[in-house]
């Protein structure tokens, strides 16, 4: 009876959190049981939340331009920790050169604009059964 | 268990993974509770209901805070409604509590109703218990918005807070049984909105009655985003924990509780007794399906598969 947790947060200062609402709503509705953060995240204060909720994975939403820093400074926080056994994710802007930089910081996965909902609640339905 | 000497140190990360172990009844849980059991009972447990919009989480924010000042450890448990079609549910109350995130004195957990009805889960008192062996002193149970007869919370907590807000209900309402009778604390929240005197003249009904330890209910008016009525609630919490312990209530009550946990236990045992077991969920769905056909009503169904399952 293992219920699959997401984290959805938005780190930064942009204010812009139609997309991450839009991604919260697609999981929930794909029986996931999803938290939300709310807007002005730091990463340490993404990193904490993730740990007191134990999620199984954390989305994160960024549309100013800032995500190379703010993602990365997650990846460092969590790889500090310990913690493995999170998947990280993520969305908004994202320039298609930052990509693999993301990839290789750690995160699963990058849904930039125009991901199909599916395809998001499909690669967190693989985490579920693994 | 390593993993419980962990959380008995403190240790938040440990206490987060019990308490998934608890949500989802893993084969663990018991082994965990059972260990953390003989370290509880420290903890002053403060519900918090009332309907949706009323500022439940904003004043547990404030009350947190507040309690942090006064050096108390502060546990939160934000409970939110499951969807009853897909299983998901959107935990939202972390949004009104950013700041204490980082606070080490604090532990918040979100948690969905997972198909419980009465403004809580099942695991609610399970993992209340988890936060008060990790040494968590004032730990505040926030339900689901409620309606009138989510009162569940009443049983797992030792001090019950509604929370109102102007321009809700009339003094018909405040006359129903349910809700209005289980709080030992109103707050009117909101109260720089307008109608607050018809909606204390209205609680007023509810407050009249004493409660069977002989506390009787008290009103306050808050306005949780400026932290206004804050000190004076805080007090008022500390007053009705003097007053249960004092009074001997406490004692009693815990009496109450653990034919209640026991209650609960043995039913959701019993469940799994049978449902664990590979050949008798074969025959459960036929019972289902001949309970839907009118062929069979659901206790003798019921009966059945404790026969089989070797109980009845």
């Amino acid at each position: 009876m293992t219920k699959l947790r997401v984290l959805v947060a938005k780190p930064g200062l942009d204010g812009h959190d139609r997309g991450a609402k839009v991604v919260a709503r697609a999981l929930r509705d794909s029986g996931v049981e999803v938290i939300y953060t709310g807007l002005h995240q730091t990463p340490e204060q993404i990193v904490e939340a993730a740990i007191q909720e134990d999620v199984d994975a954390i989305g994160m939403s960024c549309l100013s331009g800032a995500h190379m820093t703010l993602f990365k400074t997650v990846m460092d926080i969590l790889k500090e920790k310990g913690i493995d056994d999170i998947v990280v994710t993520c969305g908004g802007i994202i320039p298609d050169e930052d990509v693999t930089k993301l990839k290789e910081m750690g995160i699963a996965a990058v849904f930039g604009p125009g991901t199909p909902l599916r395809d998001i609640v499909d690669f967190h339905r693989k985490i579920a059964g693994k | 268990m390593e993993l419980v000497e962990r959380l008995l140190r403190g240790d938040k990360r440990a206490a987060a993974k019990a308490i998934s172990l608890l949500e989802d009844y893993d084969k663990k849980a018991a082994d965990v509770l059972g260990a953390i059991y003989p370290h509880t009972g420290k903890a002053h447990i403060i519900g918090i209901t009332g309907p949706t919009g009323t500022g439940k989480s904003t004043l547990v924010f404030a009350l947190a805070k507040e309690f942090r000042k006064r050096d108390k450890k502060v546990g939160i448990i934000a409970i939110d409604p499951t969807s009853p079609y897909t299983g998901g549910a959107l935990l939202g109350d972390r949004i009104r509590m950013g700041n204490l995130t980082l606070d080490e004195g604090v532990f918040i957990r979100s948690m969905g109703t997972r198909g419980h009805a009465g403004g809580t889960s099942r695991a609610t008192a399970d993992v209340i218990k988890v936060l008060d062996a990790m040494g968590m002193q004032k730990i505040f149970a926030e339900t689901a918005g409620a309606g009138q007869s989510e009162v569940d919370i009443a049983r797992i907590a030792h001090t019950s807070i509604v929370v109102e807000m102007p321009g809700l209900g009339d003094d018909i309402q405040a006359m129903k049984a349910g809700i209005l009778e289980i709080g030992d604390i109103f707050v009117v929240n909101k109260a720089d909105l307008d109608g607050v005197d018809s909606t204390l003249a209205n609680l007023s009904l509810a407050v009249e009655r004493e409660k069977p330890s002989g506390w009787k209910p008290k009103m306050l008016l808050t306005v949780a985003t400026e932290d206004k009525g804050i000190t004076d609630l805080a007090d008022l919490i500390e007053e009705h924990y003097d007053f249960l312990k004092e009074s001997g209530t406490l004692e009693t009550e815990g009496v109450e509780r653990a034919k209640e946990e026991l209650r609960a236990a043995l039913s959701q045992h019993l469940f799994l007794r049978v449902l664990e077991r590979p050949e008798l969920i074969g025959e459960f769905n036929n019972l289902v399906q001949m309970i839907a056909k009118k062929e069979m009503d659901p206790h003798s169904a019921a009966e059945k598969l404790l026969g089989l399952a070797g109980i009845a």
